[in-house]
């Protein structure tokens, strides 16, 4: 055997890192170190230079979505009084508040909260009543929303004033320095790993893609949480030349032949992330394009950069960004086309996405299918709208490729 | 009597058609702005010159929005995008659209690729806003929007002009203040309806206008003899409490407003915008004070604090909360905001309202059984 088959895939490395950031977590509230609950584009550049242990309820509640507690948390949620109209990642976070329990998976409770509204105001909502729920202080940094395809100079000194601020406010929180040398160090990680992931994503271009688009959803927690870390860079370099050596090869993970290539277009459902999946997949379709893949990247140089860069991630883009990243990502991994999923949750996300599909479809020229659902919440998902939107995507990609086989 | 019954009157026509005010103020030569809500720097457009025009939505059915916004969008937004589309809104010369709330944030690019014909002036503010960054960000933000102003208008807006414009709007704050008071201390002769047609009037008027007409109303309403008033008295909170069959409700079961901590109310103008060298910094300034609304942030939810002040100065019996649907700031501040009311022991009724609800039973049924509770 050779060294390389020796190794652990990367997916495993990926997910062993996250369930490790986890534990880390754990361990630190244990030794009596502070622990924060962290927004999931909150610059980890601060927490990880500063060694402060954070956890994301987002990505707790993806998990407890994935694993079925969504209805039942949600449920629970309304039952205090909060509308079944918000972001099911926060009526998930509220039960759990709640009841400091969860069977699917449980975070350390905080003791105080970082919050950033790059990719949703809600989230400052969520983290107010936390706040004050919870009695403990609440540090935001503020990242407008983009009113054009570049991140203005007032922008860049008001969220670098911010970033100066919470280190200040942490430091006095957590007792911990800020080592700046660390933070740049901090930066340079991150963007390695920004870069290995950029070249992992970029082997869905190839045809078969190496992998299982869905493959994204899960690694992209990393991507998002860990990528300051040296684990996370040369997990994903990993990655990367495994689908590299893949490509090479011909070979994909996807099961079954990738006959229809599509962008997906939103969060994942994760309390229907099999049917979701399968009806794709047992139609040969995989997916090749997500805006998770270029968006988490976080290309930067130096302070102001990275300060730019968290005004760049979807969500906080112009639409015109926003519609190019999507229109570039699928013309790049030779789509055929694309399904837009209309997130209950996620009001911003869904504020535009009517207008999004109309001129992704016009750009791109490929058929395109809206379908109603929701991360974490089951009951907005119906699995017959979904199998008939995805037939009569499928139907229209056959009768495409048999024209141009003409 | 019959005189403040006339000025009302008079309010409430305003509020009926404001189309009219806005045929008037262009045939008077002047462009107008449409003005979304919430805090958007509109003295900017009333120093250039032109007639701000607040956009609150409307009581209709939506159609053509239904391309853009899904249905889960408030109707604020689907009402206001709604007459975009169907060309009702063309006399604008822009559009002030901010980006305080997830569902704001989609509304430039819908208004854009659906209405196309009047230009987006994109307003940001700081959510920071006690940050002397934040207050830096939204001065220049502002000064931003300045510019584009000017080139609508096509001239140039000085400070004075500005200063001058700041002057109006405070003015117009503290007489809507003193009329509020004065509408408190005479339910018999300022219904629920009429109290709000007589704030509202202000986004569609010259403020200097609306100022002279609520500063006559209210002298006229200080002049009456001390009435009693044997119904109840709330105090609102919310977005918008603007439904005539919610206002007509509150009348039908004797429920007077005693003050309110709605948006589109109260909070624009409870607070006045400062005096400052740079007039557009005192803009930026006034952010660092404003309470009770639910798209500014507020870490220890003031908000509940203010509102049980608001209440027991008010001596007011109850709270009532109209809940714009599908606002989720408004509902994510439902519950801690609640359980404050709570704890104050104040009692609390909660009508969800939406501008396209044609049944009000359910709503009335509720208030009915809030007013007995409180009489018992
Ligand atoms: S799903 Fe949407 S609303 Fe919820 S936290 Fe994420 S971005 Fe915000
Ligand atoms: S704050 Fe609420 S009512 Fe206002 S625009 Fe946003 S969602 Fe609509």
């Amino acid at each position: 055997m050779t060294e390389m088959t020796e190794k652990k895939p990367a997916k495993i490395v990926l997910r062993d890192l996250q369930d490790k950031i986890a534990q880390d977590a754990w361990d630190a509230k244990q030794r009596g170190e502070k622990v924060g609950w962290c927004a999931s584009n909150f610059p980890q550049e601060i927490t990880t230079a500063m060694g402060i242990p954070v956890v994301y309820p987002e990505n707790m509640g993806a998990a407890v979505g994935a694993k079925g507690g969504g209805q039942r948390m949600c449920e629970y949620a309304e039952g205090m009084g909060y509308s079944n109209d918000l972001c099911s990642y926060s009526r998930i976070n509220f039960a759990y508040t709640d009841l400091k329990h969860c069977e699917e998976l449980e975070i350390p409770f905080p003791d105080f909260l970082l919050c950033c509204n790059n990719i949703c105001n809600c989230m400052i909502k969520w983290y107010e009543n936390l706040a004050l729920e919870l009695d403990i202080p609440l540090l935001l940094i503020d990242i407008p929303h983009l009113d054009a395809k570049t991140c203005d100079e007032d922008r860049v000194a008001y969220i670098r004033a911010q970033f100066d601020d919470c280190i200040r406010q942490l430091e006095e929180i957590t007792g911990k320095k800020m080592d700046y040398d660390r933070l740049q160090e901090v930066m340079s990680i991150s963007q390695r790993s920004s870069q290995a992931w950029l070249r992992a994503v970029g082997y869905m271009s190839a045809e078969p893609s190496p992998f299982s688009g869905f493959d994204i959803f899960n690694n992209m927690a990393v991507a998002c949480v860990g990528r300051g870390t040296v684990e996370a860079a040369e997990a994903f370099e990993q990655l990367a030349d495994e689908y590299e050596a893949l490509v090479k090869e011909g070979q994909s993970t996807f099961k079954g032949e990738e006959k229809y290539r599509i962008l997906f277009e939103g969060i994942a459902c994760w309390s229907n992330l099999k049917f979701t999946y399968k009806t794709l997949q047992s139609r040969g379709i995989n997916l090749t394009a997500s805006v998770y893949g270029p968006a988490f990247s976080f290309l930067y140089s130096n302070l102001d950069e990275l300060m730019a860069a968290y005004s760049y991630v979807p969500n906080s883009m112009c639409f015109e960004s926003e519609l190019k990243l999507r229109v570039d990502d699928a013309i790049r991994n030779k789509v055929d086309g694309a399904v837009f999923h209309m997130n209950r949750s996620c009001k911003h996300w869904s504020g535009n996405l009517y207008e999004m599909e109309r001129q992704f479809r016009e750009q791109t020229g490929v058929p395109t299918i809206v379908f109603d659902g929701d991360q974490s919440d089951p009951r907005c998902f119906s699995e017959a709208q979904y199998e008939t939107r995805v037939d009569a995507l499928t139907e229209i990609m056959e009768e495409r490729k048999k024209e141009a086989a003409k | 009597m019959n005189e403040v019954k006339q000025m009302l009157a008079e309010l409430e026509a305003v509020c009926a058609d404001p189309k009219k005010q806005l045929s008037d103020a262009l045939t008077q030569g002047k462009k107008c702005i449409g003005v979304l809500p919430y805090f958007c720097p509109e003295e900017l457009a009333y120093a250039a010159g032109m007639q701000p025009f607040g956009l609150w939505g409307a009581e209709m059915q939506v159609n053509d929005s239904k391309r853009y916004y899904p249905a889960f969008i408030c109707s604020l937004l689907h009402t206001v995008l709604e007459m975009g589309l169907k060309g009702m809104l063309n006399d604008l010369s822009g559009i002030m659209v901010p980006i305080c709330c997830d569902s704001l944030k989609g509304f430039g690019a819908n208004w854009q690729y659906g209405v196309g014909t009047v230009p987006v002036i994109d307003v940001a503010w700081a959510q920071n806003r006690r940050l002397d960054a934040g207050t830096e960000f939204t001065r220049a933000q502002f000064r931003k929007v300045l510019g584009q102003l000017e080139e609508i208008a096509g001239h140039s807006i000085s400070d004075a002009d500005i200063t001058a414009a700041i002057s109006v709007y405070n003015k117009n704050r503290a007489a809507l203040r003193d009329f509020s008071a004065a509408a408190a201390r005479h339910p018999e002769a300022v219904s629920p309806s009429a109290r709000c047609a007589a704030i509202k009037a202000g986004y569609f008027m010259d403020r200097a206008k609306h100022t002279e007409a609520l500063q006559t109303l209210t002298t006229k309403l200080n002049a009456l003899p001390e009435a009693s008033w044997d119904g109840l008295r709330v105090v609102t909170t919310g977005i918008l409490a603007d439904s005539p069959a919610l206002l007509q409700i509150l009348e039908d079961n004797h429920i007077a407003i005693a003050d309110d901590q709605i948006a589109q109310e109260s909070v624009f103008f409870r607070v006045d915008t400062p005096v400052t060298d740079d007039p557009v910094l005192g803009m930026a300034k006034r952010f660092e004070t404003i309470e009770g609304c639910s798209v500014l942030f507020d870490p220890g939810k003031q908000r509940g604090n203010e509102l049980v002040e608001l209440a027991k100065a008010a001596h007011a019996d109850g709270i009532l909360w109209v809940m714009t649907k599908f606002c989720d700031p408004e509902e994510y501040d439902y519950v801690p905001v609640k359980r404050k009311i709570d704890a104050a022991g104040i009692p609390l009724l909660t009508v969800e309202v939406d501008q396209q609800m044609v049944n009000y039973e359910q709503a009335r049924s509720a208030v009915e059984a809030f007013a007995e509770m409180l009489r018992a």
